[in-house]
């Protein structure tokens, strides 16, 4: 009885997984994931200068801007794109945990880049 | 309930062949159900793209480094890459992406035509962003650009002697010749990113036209999409891929 439960719920989950995106959806992130290369190119054109945060601490904003476009492109590449919007738990969980461990790489080999000469400048 | 669905396979299997004509074809027996097959190579599929993140992780994270310890030289080396071939491949790698992603609706949707039209169309971008790629390998070459097998610091030493560039960046100052030789660096990671972004692009090519094959064999239309929706998905990482190259080899060192 239980099983048999379980085994409907299952399906009624695999009933709202099985999404067909539509060409509707796929063209507008077409023109947005455009929009966002025109964009970036624009930006590199002009000097946006930085920011000093703290003494020998400094965001260049050109840079910056040019990762933020970059990472906004790579979110609607994979939320729509790759479906990841509308797959299961476990799809969205290990695509996490990809770009968790991803920043691990960067930011511990950062960190110990960072802080080798720590006080020693 | 592994134990009670062990034994109920099993006596699915005694009771002989019958049990054909209750799934499709294409669903393999060591699965339950067709949707488990699909959630599970789909779980495969985006395990093998994590190991690719790391891989490529690895360059990005290299090229982070070498940029923050030889800046100049990494700049005045990515003044030399053309903006406008750059962006003109980005745009040829989104729109790919997009002929893909129609090409697993169509797949979705059972419409061979357009199935075949789509994949066909994504191949021939991918053969667009090769050329454009090959023109900008060609001008390195040409350029004395490609480190260890034919290169020269010139441009860096004496940025005056290479016109092209230097009307385009006037600010450009001579390097000293410890930092010039740097430049190098920044064109073997050039070379190693873009290239093994070059050699999936020639991977992916090569299983589309295998797909194009099959599609017009009706292979992917039959409500097995497994096949075309995973390929998707590398062919979509791929383009994330450069969609991190372009700012970060192009565009950044500006300004």
């Amino acid at each position: 009885m239980s099983e048999h439960n379980q085994q409907f719920e299952q399906k009624e989950e695999h009933d709202q997984e099985h999404h067909i995106v539509s060409p509707v959806i796929y063209l507008v992130i077409l023109l947005a994931l455009l929009v966002g290369t025109g964009l970036t190119v624009w930006a590199s054109y002009i000097d946006l200068g930085e920011w000093h945060i703290a003494p020998g601490l400094t965001l260049f904003w050109n840079p910056a801007v040019a990762l933020a476009i970059a990472c906004t492109k790579m979110v609607l590449v994979v939320l729509f794109f790759m479906h990841v919007k509308y797959s299961t738990k476990l799809t969205k969980l290990t695509v996490a945990s990809g770009l968790f461990t991803f920043l691990v790489l960067i930011g511990m080999t950062m960190a110990d880049y960072f802080s080798r000469a720590w006080g020693r400048w | 309930m592994s134990d009670s669905t062990a034994i109920s396979n099993s006596a699915a299997a005694e009771a002989g062949d019958s049990h054909h004509g209750e799934h499709p074809p294409y669903q393999r027996h060591h699965f339950e159900t067709v949707d488990q097959q699909f959630d599970a190579t789909n779980f495969a599929m985006w395990l093998f793209l994590l190991t690719e993140v790391m891989f490529f992780g690895g360059l990005f994270t290299a090229y982070l480094i070498m940029r923050n310890w030889y800046y100049p030289a990494f700049v005045e080396g990515s003044h030399q890459l053309s903006i406008f071939w750059g962006t003109a491949n980005t745009a040829v790698l989104i729109l790919s992406s997009f002929t893909m992603a129609m090409g697993v609706w169509s797949a979705e949707t059972r419409r061979k035509g357009a199935l075949v039209l789509c994949l066909s169309l994504t191949f021939v971008l991918g053969l667009v962003f090769l050329g454009i790629k090959t023109i900008e390998y060609h001008e390195k070459w040409e350029k004395h650009h490609v480190p260890g097998l034919n290169w020269s610091d010139a441009s860096f030493l004496n940025p005056a002697s290479d016109p092209e560039v230097h009307k385009d960046y006037p600010g450009d100052q001579p390097l000293q010749p410890d930092m010039a030789q740097k430049t190098e660096m920044y064109f073997f990671l050039y070379f190693a990113m873009t290239g093994m972004h070059a050699l999936h692009m020639i991977i992916g090519i090569s299983i589309l036209g295998f797909m194009i094959v099959r599609a017009r064999a009706g292979a992917y239309t039959t409500g097995h999409v497994t096949y075309v929706e995973n390929f998707g998905l590398y062919w979509h990482f791929v383009d994330i891929v450069w969609i991190f190259l372009f700012p970060l080899l192009y565009l950044i060192s500006r300004h």
